[in-house]
């Protein structure tokens, strides 16, 4: 086991730069995410870990050791495809044990530990078939084994997931959070989905065009979004994003816009904010009409989704779609006008020009 | 190291006649000598380059296509630089034996002016047209037509056979279909038979010049290729969406009109590169007219008349000019090739 | 079916039909009269036999005999399968290399190299007897069997590698990454991954090479027509042709030993041989 670190890794396809100076610690023994849309990096920041793309700048360290020149059988690591990648003329214990025969490990050892990996994941009355017979899990379970056996000292998962189904994906994701409580390996996961960085990670880096927005624990980036993209990139439904004014009332802050004025606490007044600035609202954050709340924006219904756990109420405020999640047996009409009430505590105010969050 | 160490006397003195460092180090006292003058330093300059391109060069990549491309290079691309060459020289055989001195266009004279070259050059322009045109044409309708009855597959096969043989075999097999004997006697080619018993006179088919002989022998090409073609446009016809042609039939198409308007147009890629396929062939046609008339009777093609110059006659510069002829004519089909193929490559 | 329904089919069928048998008769005239009496040829049209196709005694195999052993066609025959079977299974083999090392390897002049190979896909190979020729006498490769392997696999090269590349270029790129952590070199990858994944695809070259060598008479000619023992059957059966050009017993006989091998092919393997002829046409 090791913790990888990477230095000012850059890397330029060509013109094209996919990862810019990334500077990052992953620590012993801990899952760590990487998150974000398709094309910000992520996958290839993987891939140079692996050692399967060369590293432009920077250095790569895998423990003590700078792996920037180390082909990736050397890495001592081991790379769950999105493809599964699985060798389809070799039966599931063949395809497990490749990578160990290549290394001249003793038979009776490869046998033992193929069986051990396949009892962990329930696939040892698979060993003798082709990749070809198994199901999408099952195929997912033997990419997962392979991995295991080399008993490396990190993992590196490719958006191992996306190919599976929407039941099975929440299957496969509880099984891996259990596989990594066991075994305890570093463990570097490349995904798109929020929901699997939130519920896998220990610490997510929520990334966009090939920069590190955020490096933080789940809950961080989602209470603390370090800037508007995070914010907007983690939770679901997406946090609503108002431009509004800002103002300086009797020591207190005030954000208005056509639909809404919003007046801070006094606590979270104290610092000065630009004139024009993007206020940040959860829909979980929004909550029925209390009678003397301060802070209401008032909707009109336009649609609303009931999820059963909460019913989304969407509507428009001036030219901005809003969303909220309210209590479930609520009723509202459609074309209905409600007013909601913004929890003032957990508001978040950005920078248009920046980004950068201010409050 | 050892041994020197064991003869230090003798080791001393030629050390210090050719310079200590020399021996120890024999790389550097030579660079270090190089670097004292400008062409000194040019040499060394130009060797390590070379040392870097050297190092650049993926050897291990390379080990994969040198088999390859060492056997091509021999076969293919070499003789083909020699044969443009020799298409301007002499009869002889060897490039650097006798008789290959340079004669200029003489060999091109005879390509263009002979009646003999005259007749090939037209043959192959009418095997271009009908045999192209017949089994582009009757595969497509084959294909089109099996897709419809339920004995398909066997029919296929049958149509498919000759495509699976050679064409000495071929041959053969119609020469003795064309067989012909004195009007007085039983007929035994069937071809002969059927006009016989319709009250006809037999016909001596491979011997009727200029224009039945020639098609007679395209009718064998055909024959041979157009199970090649019905098995491509088949596979391109199976692959339409059948929801297509039925949206088409609803629509009120008659059959005709959904032969013309959407199957013919979605099969046009794949026809044209059948098509191609079967101009190159029929460029480089040569077993058939070999076995069945060697070129006799005006049925000469140019395969078949550069062999002849050649391997008969021995006049191999005007072989190669004829060989020459032949590849001008494949050459479209080269670049096309080359084309498409980069279209793919670009694609992926 | 009903009746309005099969009238409306009949010319469909009919044309099916006469296409049909053009296609079968001249072939089944062929090897009817292979195994008819040769005075009975000379006599009679092959079609006579039909009023009594069953009844013995005009049938024998004495045409077969004949020209097994009387023309030595036997020697012939097995000299066509010594051509074929190592020349096909060498160019197999160089042409997967060579198709693997196009499809995934990285090395400066890939690309042009590899359109030259394309290129040369539809060379006439008349372009290239005159200057090897001379070449081969030297080193006396002009008339024995290594000599005529070397040129059949170059001649073949081409096509191959083009068609072991495109399927060795679908291969998905994950897999030669998952083999490079595991450990495999680019020669193990090969050998270890990508032979045994290409086993459909090379059968299908190798059945579509082989009847091409088999099938082939120019090659035969160029490099091999001053030896007769060596001949294959293409080459003794246009010689057989040339001499004895009215012995139908002996031309007919010998014509179906030369397409027994490839109808044995062609049946037993249709699938691959139609595959390989999908795979060389549709896409070059």
């Amino acid at each position: 086991m090791a913790e990888v670190t990477l230095e000012n890794v850059t890397k330029r396809f060509g013109d094209f730069t996919a990862v810019k100076e990334l500077t990052m610690e992953i620590e012993d023994g801990k899952f760590t995410v990487l998150v974000g849309p398709s094309g910000c990096g992520k996958t290839t920041t993987l891939r140079m870990v692996a050692g399967l793309e060369e590293i432009t700048e920077g250095d790569i360290k895998i423990g003590e050791r700078v792996v920037n020149r180390v082909p990736p059988k050397d890495r001592d690591i081991a790379m769950v495809f999105q493809n599964y990648a699985l060798y389809p003329h070799m039966d599931v214990f063949n395809n497990m044990a490749f990578g160990l025969k290549l290394r001249k490990t003793p038979k009776a050892q490869i046998r033992e530990r193929v069986h051990e990996a396949a009892d962990l994941l329930g696939i040892t009355d698979k060993l003798k078939s082709k990749p070809r017979e198994l199901s999408g899990g099952q195929r997912q379970r033997v990419a997962v084994g392979r991995a295991i056996v080399r008993n490396p000292k990190v993992f590196l998962f490719d958006e191992p997931l996306s190919n599976l189904d929407a039941k099975l994906r929440v299957q496969m994701r509880t099984e891996l959070e259990q596989l990594h409580h066991k075994l305890q390996t570093t463990t570097i996961y490349v995904t798109h989905d929020q929901v699997e960085a939130m519920t896998l990670g220990d610490r997510i880096a929520v990334m966009k065009d090939g920069v590190v927005q955020q490096y933080a624990p789940p809950q961080e980036t989602y209470d603390h979004p370090n800037n508007q993209f995070v914010a907007g990139f983690i939770g679901s439904p997406a946090m609503n994003l108002l431009p509004a004014q800002a103002a300086s009332e009797n020591g207190r802050t005030v954000l208005s816009s056509a639909g809404f004025r919003i007046a801070l606490p006094e606590a979270r007044s104290k610092q000065t904010l630009p004139s024009s600035v993007v206020l940040g609202v959860r829909p979980e954050d929004l909550d029925g009409p209390a009678p003397d709340a301060e802070g209401t924006i008032t909707l009109t219904v336009s649609v609303t989704e009931q999820l059963g756990h909460s019913l989304l109420v969407y509507g428009n405020l001036d030219e901005t779609q809003i969303v909220a999640s309210l209590d479930p047996h609520r009723r509202v009409e459609i074309d209905s006008t409600i007013h909601l009430t913004v929890n003032l505590d957990t508001l978040h105010v950005f920078d248009p020009e920046s980004q950068e969050t201010l409050l | 190291m050892g041994d020197h160490r064991a003869r230090p006397g003798r080791l001393k003195r030629i050390a210090h006649s050719v310079g200590l460092k020399l021996i120890r180090d024999p790389a550097g006292a030579v660079v270090r000598f190089l670097e004292r003058g400008a062409p000194g330093r040019l040499l060394l300059r130009l060797i390590r380059s070379l040392v870097r391109w050297f190092r650049s060069v993926r050897w291990r990549s390379w080990s994969f296509v040198a088999p390859a491309l060492l056997l091509i290079g021999f076969f293919l691309v070499y003789p083909t630089v020699v044969t443009i060459a020799r298409s301007f020289f002499g009869r002889g055989i060897d490039l650097f034996g006798p008789n290959v001195e340079f004669v200029g266009l003489t060999n091109w004279k005879y390509v263009f002016t002979s009646p003999i070259m005259l007749t090939a050059l037209r043959n192959n322009a009418l095997w271009a047209v009908l045999f192209t045109g017949c089994t582009v044409g009757f595969g497509l309708v084959l294909a089109v037509m099996l897709d419809r009855v339920k004995y398909e597959k066997f029919v296929k096969s049958i149509i498919f056979i000759p495509a699976a043989i050679s064409g000495v075999g071929v041959a053969v097999i119609w020469k003795f279909v064309y067989a012909f004997r004195p009007a007085h006697i039983d007929q035994i080619g069937i071809l002969n038979a059927i006009v016989v018993a319709l009250g006809g006179q037999p016909v001596g088919w491979l011997l009727e010049r200029p224009w039945v002989n020639n098609i007679l022998l395209i009718v064998v090409g055909i024959w041979m290729w157009t199970g090649f073609c019905m098995v491509i446009l088949s596979a391109a016809y199976k692959n339409i969406p059948k929801p297509l042609l039925e949206a088409a039939r609803i629509d009120g198409a008659n059959e005709w009109r959904v032969f013309r308007n959407i199957i013919l147009p979605l099969l046009a890629p794949t026809a044209a590169v059948v098509a191609t396929t079967m101009v190159v062939q029929v460029l480089k046609i040569f077993d058939i007219i070999y076995v069945m008339t060697n070129g006799n009777f005006d049925t000469e093609v140019i395969a078949n008349r550069m062999y002849k110059e050649a391997f008969l006659f021995n006049n191999y510069g005007r072989s190669s000019a004829i060989a020459v002829v032949l590849l001008i004519l494949v050459v479209p089909f080269m670049i096309m090739n080359i084309r498409r193929f980069a279209k793919q490559e670009g694609g992926r | 079916m009903n009746r309005r329904k099969l009238i409306a089919k009949t010319p469909l069928h009919v044309t099916i039909l006469v296409f049909a048998a053009i296609w079968i008769i001249p072939t089944l005239g062929l090897l009817i009269t292979s195994f008819r009496d040769p005075t009975n040829i000379a006599g009679t049209g092959w079609w006579t036999v039909f009023p009594k196709l069953f009844s013995g005694g005009q049938y024998s195999l004495e045409n077969y005999i004949g020209v097994l052993s009387g023309q030595s066609l036997g020697q012939s025959f097995l000299n066509s399968l010594i051509i074929s079977v190592p020349a096909t299974a060498i160019s197999t083999f160089i042409a997967s290399f060579a198709a693997f090392g196009f499809a995934w390897m990285r090395f400066n002049g890939r690309k042009v190299l590899f359109m030259l190979v394309v290129g040369l896909m539809v060379i006439p190979l008349q372009m290239t007897f005159i200057p090897v020729l001379p070449i081969y006498k030297k080193l006396q490769l002009a008339g024995t069997f290594p000599g005529i392997w070397l040129a059949h696999t170059a001649y073949g090269l081409p096509l191959t590698t083009y068609l072991v590349h495109n399927f060795m270029a679908g291969i998905p790129k994950d897999l030669f990454d998952s083999a490079s952590i595991d450990g495999a070199s680019p020669f193990m990858t090969f050998w270890r991954i990508v032979i045994p994944i290409s086993v459909p695809a090379l059968a299908s070259v190798f059945i579509f090479q082989f009847l091409w060598i088999w099938n082939d008479l120019l090659v035969a000619l160029i490099y091999l027509s001053a030896r007769p023992n060596v001949a294959p059957l293409t080459l003794s059966i246009a010689n057989l042709v040339t001499n004895r050009g009215q012995d139908w017993e002996l031309l007919t006989a010998a014509a179906f030993v030369s397409m027994a091998l490839p109808l044995v092919v062609f049946f037993s393997l249709q699938r691959y041989f139609v595959r390989g002829i999908l795979a060389g046409s549709v896409k070059g």
